[in-house]
């Protein structure tokens, strides 16, 4: 019997502390730890944490593998890593070359370092390559019970799956490259309850827009989240990644939800899941995840899915977001001048006014796409909207698949033609316009409404205004051309 | 890393809240493969126009914020992306310590490994340090990393957290890297014990 309850967030943290006293060694940093137990502590000592899988991609990973160079290290465990290029590579025809000459650098950079540490990586050219985090679940890399970490704050869309996982900074990539260990500072946990019946019309996007909206986006600062309640259990696992993903708008490293047989059924056959015997054996570890019954939590959010309507964004954070059939809040009605200032600042960069609904609003782009939104349940959502329909004149719909393999699967299924029908561009696989480093941009002050993660000035390009929503409400927004409810087009 | 101990330095204030990574270095600067140069770009888009051209208006700009070395932002500062740029950025510039009220986690983490001192302060001490900010172009303030204490100008001294960790890594210059290497042993124990 297990004497205590313990979190999701626990049983796999406990699991992978290699340890937490920091004992002696013969260096000299012995008053590291010594130190602790008698000088004035702010917070514990970090633990060592043992990481299973590290995810690398072309942006965030160079200096590190120039560190390990520089000091002759080897990557300790190749197999405990696997690579993809996402963030600068173009969308367009993969047979045409890479205009962006530093673009085109830092992916042979990757190539490199992947090539010289025996690394596996899904190239520009390879059949499954794709955003990191659309990839690593696609492939079946990602399983429950697992420590994941990827220089990458999205990193916590792996949650979904009942994995520990978070981004960390580049020196932090490096030092996973060379021990496959982290110093970490255990974390709060926080417990988000949905529970109710999504509305028509409304998606695992506006939950997690809503609980952003409700808590800030410094709500979750210092905490892992664990989503539960009838509503998140009622998601499949792309509606469930896509509320993991957006955990770190709402200041939250990590984000998570108890494996459970939704999720046994996503990764089963998967290239690397487990088969055979070692399947049974892991499904049974994996049942032991889920949070047991009485086990604290450092804060409790909740949240009534059946008063969820579908959310929108209108300023520069991703905590600025409204019910659709809401109006632009007021500066002044804001208590806090900080808060009043950030809120004008927003809606000067957004050109828009307070007590204004953004309903029937204009604009000029919509990207379906990003590691939030472009799976194919994404995908499928977007093509029910958009099919038979075209899209409004003078407005540029970008459908980028998550990964080679969405590609295939939507093409398979005939959502491009869809799309392509419509007069949507249908590219392909990256992060494209979501960071909008690899020249698929909003010109500037041009509108976007986007299923991407950040609203943030400038994301889009310089002076975009992005506003964030869901894929059917940007598919039901492509096609009037202005900012649209999806349930009056569903109707 | 450099150690940090103590020093005083000139100060300027952003008091913007929610300030992101994506503000602190916008993203078509990250295709860099090194970290050298990135202070020429920290804040891009608010610190010079279309034509590239610096905007006076913008704090940094200011002839009294060169040679800058404490920053004082608003509350949450850092959020978003985990992008190490950001540090490297506003170091390059010449920040060796930010003051705020709450700090993003990946940031603070981030800073804490390039020499740049994340410093938590209270609600009040925060906006009295705004408003010498905004008052006094030259102002200056110390920070004394071994008493945890930051010292305003009028001599009130108001102390900090900082976990102990950090601080010795800081203080030290200790390369984190090295410390966990020097684990080794116990890493493969762990991956022996538990079939890694």
């Amino acid at each position: 019997m297990n004497p205590k309850p313990q979190t999701l967030f626990e049983k796999i943290w406990d699991a992978h502390v290699v340890f937490a006293r920091h004992h002696a060694d013969s260096e000299g940093t012995s008053d590291l730890t010594k130190r602790d137990d008698v000088r004035k502590q702010n917070e514990g000592a970090p633990a060592i944490l043992y990481i299973d899988l590290q995810l690398v991609h072309e942006v965030t990973s160079p200096q590190a593998f120039t560190e390990i160079r520089q000091r002759g290290l080897k990557v300790r465990r190749p197999d405990r890593t696997v690579a993809t290029v996402d963030h600068s590579i173009p969308t367009y025809d993969r047979s045409l070359p890479i205009q962006d000459a530093l673009a085109a650098k830092q992916l042979d950079i990757m190539y490199e370092n992947a090539r010289d540490f025996g690394i596996r990586i899904y190239d520009r050219n390879h059949d499954k390559q794709g955003i990191v985090h659309v990839i690593g679940p696609e492939l079946g890399l990602t399983q429950p019970g697992m420590t994941i970490v990827c220089g990458d704050s999205h990193t916590s869309t792996h949650g979904a799956f009942g994995t520990l996982a978070f981004g960390i900074g580049t020196s932090e990539v490096a030092m996973v490259l060379a021990t496959q260990t982290l110093l970490q500072r255990k974390p709060k946990t926080m417990n988000v309850k949905v529970d109710g019946a999504l509305g028509q019309g409304v998606t695992a996007k506006d939950i997690i827009l809503a609980l952003i909206a409700k808590i800030g986006v410094d709500g979750g600062t210092g905490h892992a989240v664990e989503y539960s309640g009838s509503a998140i259990r009622a998601q499949m696992m792309e509606g469930r990644m896509t509320i993991c993903n957006m955990s770190i708008e709402g200041g939250a490293r990590a984000g998570m939800i108890a494996p459970d047989d939704v999720t046994f059924s996503y990764i089963a056959e998967r290239e690397f899941a487990p088969k055979d015997a070692e399947w049974d054996a892991a499904v049974a570890r994996w049942k032991q995840l889920p949070t047991d019954e009485g086990a604290p939590y450092d804060a409790v959010v909740e949240l009534d899915a059946n008063a969820l309507e579908p959310m929108i964004t209108y300023g520069n954070n991703p905590g600025m977001g409204i019910p659709i059939t809401a109006r632009v809040p007021d500066p002044d009605a804001l208590g806090d001048h900080h808060q009043k200032a950030a809120l004008r600042k927003a809606l000067q960069y957004m050109d828009l006014q307070p007590g204004k609904s953004l309903l029937g609003h204009p604009v000029n782009v919509v990207f379906i796409g990003s590691c939030t939104n472009s799976r194919i349940g994404d995908l499928r959502l977007a093509a029910n909207m958009m099919k038979g329909k075209r899209v409004a004149e003078n407005v540029r719909v970008m459908v980028v698949p998550g990964s080679q393999q969405v590609k295939r699967q939507a093409e398979q299924e005939g959502l491009d033609k869809i799309f392509k029908e419509a007069g949507a561009e249908w590219r392909e696989a990256g992060c494209s316009a979501c960071i909008s480093m690899n020249g698929d941009e909003v010109p500037a002050g041009g509108y976007c409404v986007s299923t991407s993660n950040r609203n943030f000035e400038g994301r889009q390009g310089k002076g975009a205004r992005t506003m964030l929503a869901s894929p059917i409400t940007a598919a039901a927004t492509a096609i009037n051309g202005v900012v649209t409810d999806p349930r009056t087009v569903l109707s | 890393m450099e150690s940090i101990k103590s020093f005083t330095g000139k100060t300027v204030a952003l008091p913007h809240t929610d300030v992101d990574t994506d503000q602190i270095i916008p993203a078509r600067y990250l295709k860099v493969t090194d970290k050298k140069g990135l202070g020429e770009v920290v804040f891009y888009d608010w610190r010079y126009d279309a034509d590239g051209k610096p905007k006076d208006d913008f704090v940094l700009n200011k002839p009294a914020a060169q040679g800058a070395t404490i920053l004082v932002a608003g509350h949450n500062f850092g959020c978003g992306s985990s992008r190490e740029h950001a540090p490297w950025a506003l170091t390059g510039f010449g920040f060796q310590a930010i003051v705020s009220t709450q700090f993003a986690d990946i940031f603070r983490n981030n800073s804490l490994k390039n020499g740049l001192l994340p410093i938590v302060v209270d609600k009040a001490t925060h906006e009295q340090l705004l408003d010498l900010a905004a008052e006094d172009p030259d102002l200056q303030l110390s920070v004394d990393l071994e008493t945890q204490t930051l010292t305003l100008p009028d001599g009130r001294k108001v102390e900090f957290p900082i976990d102990s960790f950090s601080k010795e890594c800081l203080l030290n210059g200790v390369d984190e890297l090295g410390y966990l290497l020097r684990q080794t042993d116990a890493i493969e124990q762990y991956e022996k014990a538990n079939n890694k």
